[in-house]
């Protein structure tokens, strides 16, 4: 019994208690300029679970969270949060689904103009929260921590590696208590040994923050260390859906050749 | 008067029949071509419309950013007085030095620190200190705004529930527009002093005699106008430096691009609103 393998049971006891999706996504379709990236999307992702998305580069993941964070308008389909879908929501119901959610992105997107305690700021000062500088410096503090980089707070971005920068935005993505996680693709261009710390950072997150989670990934690693259960997308479409253990040990060539 | 005589023309109608089916198909393909290129263009049209309502509508909403305003004003007006100072004293030492030894020969020197002063305010001024700011700010702006986009910051602060129209368009907009008059005024100011330096080097005036000179010979005709245009001159820098970057398309090469044309865009349409303000003074004076 290795560690996957109790933790997709413990979804599936989890799942059967919570039959609401946080997040459903049904039949969503993208294109730009016409040409079609998703086509029919149709994916749950339940309460207090870590749901790793795997899929090709440019078989439309990214399009997909960033739909899902109202970032990109989708074409078809529905993406309901909370039972209600993010198309129809008004400006201010965007701004409070916001404030609970976090998104990591792939690029890392810090804000090249603000020191790390800036960066760290900026969120939680915008999520509504009404914070005492005291209470904003324990909080940046304790990401920190958290991240494990607590000495940078006075770097720039540009100053810090880029594990280091991944890292710090993922502190300033946990900062404002998320409920739902968005992960695009956390662990790419990073060394084994950091690949395997943000790992451990994302079930951290889980199992503190109680959050729900989508993680965009192409390292096996990553997903079977993370996953509770994995989607995988090819061509716009969802090609399989299932827990750790189906996908590794299936047959099919496509699903092989990303855990082989 | 054409057209009538070609229709009883029976020639025609035979030379239309010979069209054939794949001339149709190529005239089609051309005329969607076309279309496409006019709807490009009136999508262009479309979207710097929509964005300039969108600028104007997050001026005067309520939740203005005053911080990153103060702080667009200190990069946009204190970073670049250096830079001006330099342009400011380099005009006014050039135009004193140039017209000096004419003025002589007509035994009019005494006109000289009224004709500097009225061609810089007027004219060389905030023409010149706007394509140097079209320069430093415009490019500024475009590649700032455009690595953002480039590298997901806009998305990140749109996830953080903040506007990104609001909080990195309005204020610099704002910042540009406020600021390239000062910057202007302060470029006019210095070439005038450069001025009674270079009127210095061959002459002897003193500084209150140069200055009042120099003053007695604007009137507010000359002023008015001039300090107007440099208001539009700072709008459309911001403008055209935050639609470039606001637009940027994706991968880092956008940037570079984002950056070049605000900086073409912005110099080209600063000639423009100077020739439009001439016109619009000259009727004024009339
Ligand atoms: N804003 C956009 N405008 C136009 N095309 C886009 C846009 N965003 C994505 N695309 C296109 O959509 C397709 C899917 O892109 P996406 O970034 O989602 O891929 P991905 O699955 O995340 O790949 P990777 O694993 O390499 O990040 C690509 O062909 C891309 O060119
Ligand atoms: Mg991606």
């Amino acid at each position: 019994m290795n560690i996957e393998n109790t933790q997709s049971l413990n979804h599936n006891t989890f799942n059967s208690l919570s039959n609401d999706p946080v997040i459903n996504i049904t039949n969503v379709a993208k294109a730009f300029a016409g040409v079609p990236v998703l086509q029919d999307v149709s994916i749950q992702l339940y309460k207090g679970e870590n749901l790793v998305v795997l899929g090709k580069s440019g078989t439309g993941k990214s399009v997909l969270i960033k739909c899902i964070a109202g970032l990109l308008r989708h074409d078809k389909g529905t993406i309901d949060v909370f039972g209600k879908d993010i198309k129809t929501m008004r400006s201010r119901e965007i701004d409070e689904y916001r404030q609970k959610l976090g998104f990591l992105f792939q690029s890392g997107a810090l804000y090249d103009s603000m020191t790390v305690k800036q960066n760290l700021e900026f969120p939680l000062v915008r999520s509504g929260k009404k914070l005492s500088k005291k209470e904003m410096e324990l909080k940046i503090n304790e990401v920190l921590e958290n991240v494990g980089l607590p000495e940078v707070i006075n770097k720039m971005p540009s100053e810090l590696s880029g594990g280091m920068r991944k890292r710090i935005s993922l502190a300033r993505t946990i900062i404002v208590d998320p409920l739902i996680m968005l992960y695009d693709e956390p662990t790419t261009g990073l060394d084994p040994v950091t690949s395997d710390e943000i790992s451990t950072l994302i079930n951290d997150v889980q199992m503190k923050y109680k959050t729900s989670s989508i993680i965009i990934t192409h390292d096996i690693k990553c997903a079977l260390k993370t996953a509770n259960r994995i989607v995988m997308l090819h061509e716009g479409m969802l090609y399989r859906e299932g827990n750790v253990d189906d996908f590794e040990s299936s047959t099919d060539p496509m699903i092989h050749s990303f855990f082989h | 008067m054409k057209i009538k005589k070609l229709i009883p023309d029976s020639k025609v109608i035979p030379k239309l029949r010979t069209v054939t089916v794949e001339s149709i198909t190529n005239v089609g393909a051309k005329t969607v071509a076309k279309a496409e290129a006019t709807g490009n263009f009136l999508t262009d049209v479309a979207d710097v419309f929509l964005f300039m309502m969108l600028v104007l509508r997050g001026t005067f909403s309520r939740k203005f950013e005053f911080r990153e305003f103060l702080r667009q004003c200190f990069q946009i007006g204190v970073k670049t007085l250096p830079l001006i100072t330099i342009t400011g004293g380099i005009m006014g030492l050039v135009l004193t030095i140039q017209s000096r030894p004419v003025l002589v020969d007509f035994g009019a020197v005494s006109m000289l620190p009224g004709m500097v002063a009225v061609s810089l305010i007027r004219e060389m001024g905030p023409v010149i200190t706007a394509l140097i700011c079209a320069g430093k700010i415009g490019s500024g702006i475009g590649a700032e705004l455009g690595s953002m986009k480039v590298t997901e910051q806009i998305d990140a602060m749109e996830v953080s529930s903040t506007n990104p129209i609001r909080f990195l368009v309005v204020t610099r907009v704002l910042a540009a527009t406020l600021m390239i008059p000062l910057l202007v005024l302060y470029a006019d100011m210095f070439g005038i002093l450069a001025s009674w330096g270079g009127a210095n080097i061959k002459g002897d005036v003193t500084f209150s005699l140069f200055i009042a000179q120099a003053f007695g010979a604007i009137d507010f005709l000359d002023l008015f106008p001039a300090v107007i245009k440099t208001f539009f001159f700072g709008a459309v820098i911001g403008m055209v430096g935050t639609y470039k970057g606001y637009h940027a398309g994706r991968g880092t090469e956008s940037v570079g691009k984002a950056a070049n044309s605000a900086v073409v865009l912005s110099s080209l349409l600063v000639l423009v609103v100077d020739m439009i303000a001439v016109q619009i003074t000259d009727m004024m004076v009339l």
